[in-house]
């Protein structure tokens, strides 16, 4: 095999057109991720500067950088004391979360081969959402203290995803299978949530309604972390498959023809991304437009690479998730709609836009 | 006699219903060989099974004299490359990016220059460079198959498996496929094992052939040694003539055989 191809690739030094057209669409993927970065600093210096305080973009990100060189600039306090402890975590959360439903949308859709699939697919936020409810009424918590309603919901999410996982490993796993499973759970966690609201009180069905429609308010300094750490740990690992992710795209037997064990690349994937949806979920409750769509947009302006296409996912769901929740914050201030809300009456649109724009027959491609 | 891909006594049952009962045929390096047989004999899942992407009961593969069963994933697929059906893709992605996916095998994280540079040399070879930027979906079937056989070639595997290369694909297309796998061939850079369903492009390219019938090889050797109406009545149930061409048998199909069922 060798032989023969070394004979051809005698390099002439010049690139042929499609290939340096091969060339420009990876610098273009780069380009790309680069560009919504940038955005991303100039929206959280720009919405920093919202609210009832009046703050200029320039002092918004002198007090972000005094933090780190203290001597430099002239903020005054009370400003700075706003900038870090109200807007600017509400804003790094948001990146956090956004973040994390992009990438995890992207490795599900890759590994379950199913445009539809995303981190709530597996009835992650169903199951969080009545661990929330077993909270609420029950009072009944797996983690006491102030941690009684998150710690729940994180249980009763990992619980769910486990049950899909472990009966799709015991069976075989199939994506098929998987995502009926994962739908079937859904309902049934969904119905017992009902239940539960059916005999909750006033005060339990606000907690249990709030939780449902997704907030960013939950993220406060103490608890990053915490959430640090499971994002340092599992994005990487998330990374580390692309390769796999791209070739189980084709299938399982070609995937399995090339030397990827389709199955233990599943499981692998489904754990880790699991784990870092609840993590998530359990702070911020059901924002699950994200997952689904960050990765959709990414791939129509990327491509199918996952090696590109993980991270710009996640970089796409920070920047939609965080301009959303600012415009929620603003729109009708000092009323502030909840950001789960708002992402889906700002994103579909615009989604249902590049879907009738594409001149694709698949949006997806 | 050099071997260079063994299978012993090959055992494999879907859910108790036997497939593959006790398959054995030993192949010598750089040879066309074909695997014919009627639809249900076993074709895809004996090449399955060497692939390991099923797991054959029982029975052994042996490549280079080294047992396959006992390789790591990654190690049989720097040792042997499989060119799958056609289908279509959910996330299709790009020529170049699907035909990288067969450098897995023999890259980390990052692919390097070099890697990028097989694919293309491999793209010239197959005369589809230009197509690189196309997405897969959007190609002929003629093109698909190219590309399928592109991805195995960057695997630098000694010896192709190839699920029906020419079964979606017009005469010249078919032509063309196989002219390319017997180049390889005869440049001794690969051994071929192919399942094909006709019986004239297997017995032309070829150097040797497999009937199988309900899961057991019926007969092996050259073309002209297998193709008789003899074992095409028995295998297929159809009497069929034979006609020479170039020294090559070639099949005339003349009506089924009355009695019997089509295996």
């Amino acid at each position: 095999m060798t032989k023969a191809v070394k004979r051809r690739s005698s390099r002439t030094g010049k690139l042929s057109t499609t290939q340096e057209a091969y060339k420009k669409f990876v610098f273009r993927k780069t380009a790309f991720m680069g560009t919504i970065l940038l955005l991303i600093i100039l929206l959280t210096g720009i919405i920093i500067t919202l609210g009832p305080l009046d703050i200029t973009v320039t002092e918004a990100y002198c007090a972000l950088l005094d933090k780190l060189y203290p001597d430099c600039f002239n903020v005054d306090d009370l400003t700075e004391q706003v900038i870090w402890n109200i807007r600017f975590p509400r804003i790094i959360g948001g990146v956090m979360a956004g973040f994390g439903f992009g990438v995890c949308g992207c490795v599900m859709q890759a590994v379950l081969k199913n445009p539809l699939a995303s981190p709530f697919t597996l009835g992650i936020s169903a199951g969080a959402q009545f661990g929330i409810a077993v909270a609420a009424v029950l009072g009944i918590s797996v983690i006491g203290g102030p941690y009684l309603l998150i710690g729940n919901a994180f249980v009763f999410a990992l619980l769910c995803s486990g049950f899909i996982i472990a009966l799709a490993t015991v069976k075989g796993a199939t994506s098929e299978t998987m995502i009926l499973a994962g739908i079937a759970v859904n309902y049934l966690f969904t119905a017992m949530s009902q239940l539960f609201k059916y005999f909750a009180s006033d005060e339990q069905l606000r907690l249990m309604t709030s939780w449902g429609m997704g907030d960013l308010a939950a993220f406060t300094w103490e608890r990053f972390p915490l959430i640090l750490v499971v994002f340092v740990i599992c994005i990487p690992l998330l990374m580390s498959k692309a390769w796999d992710l791209n070739i189980m795209t084709a299938g399982d037997e070609t995937a399995k023809s090339i030397g990827v064990d389709a199955n233990n690349v599943r499981t692998f994937i489904m754990v880790i991304s699991s784990l870092l949806v609840a993590t998530v979920v359990c702070f911020t409750g059901t924002i699950g437009f994200i997952g689904l769509v960050a990765p959709h947009i990414a791939r129509m302006i990327i491509g199918g690479d996952h090696r590109f296409l993980i991270p710009a996912s996640g970089i796409l769901g920070a920047f939609v998730l965080i301009l959303a929740d600012a415009i929620g914050m603003n729109i009708i201030a000092p009323t502030i709609i909840p950001t789960g809300i708002m992402t889906s009456l700002i994103g579909v649109p615009f989604f249902m836009y590049l879907i009738l724009k594409g001149k694709r027959r698949e949006f997806w491609t | 006699m050099m071997i260079k891909l063994q299978a012993k006594d090959i055992i494999f049952s879907y859910d108790s219903v036997p497939i593959l009962k006790n398959v054995s045929f030993e192949i010598p390096p750089a040879k066309l060989v074909a695997i014919v047989g009627p639809n249900g004999s076993g074709k895809s899942t004996l090449i399955k099974c060497i692939d390991r992407i099923l797991t054959p009961q029982s029975g052994s593969i042996l490549i280079d004299r080294k047992e396959v069963t006992r390789m790591k994933r990654m190690d049989v697929a720097r040792n042997i490359a499989y060119v799958p059906q056609n289908s279509l893709r959910i996330f299709p992605n790009n020529v170049v990016d699907t035909v990288l996916m067969g450098r897995r095998p023999h890259l980390g994280w990052i692919s390097s220059d070099d890697d990028e540079e097989k694919v293309w040399a491999v793209l010239r070879l197959l005369g589809i460079e230009e197509l690189g930027m196309n997405n897969f979906n959007e190609l002929s079937g003629g093109q698909q198959q190219k590309v399928l056989l592109a991805r195995a070639l960057v695997q630098e595997a000694d010896v192709l498996l190839l699920d029906e290369p020419t079964s979606n694909l017009d005469i010249w297309h078919q032509l063309d496929v196989m002219n390319i796998i017997r180049d390889l061939v005869n440049k001794k850079v690969i051994t071929a094992l192919m399942a094909v369903h006709d019986l004239n492009l297997a017995s032309r390219y070829s150097d040797r052939m497999i009937m199988m019938k309900s899961g057991k090889i019926v007969a092996a050797g050259e073309p002209s040694y297998v193709l008789t109406p003899e074992n095409i009545e028995s295998v297929y149930n159809v009497e069929a003539a034979v006609r020479k061409q170039s020294e090559t048998p070639y099949i005339i199909p003349l009506k089924q055989a009355p009695i019997g069922r089509k295996g």
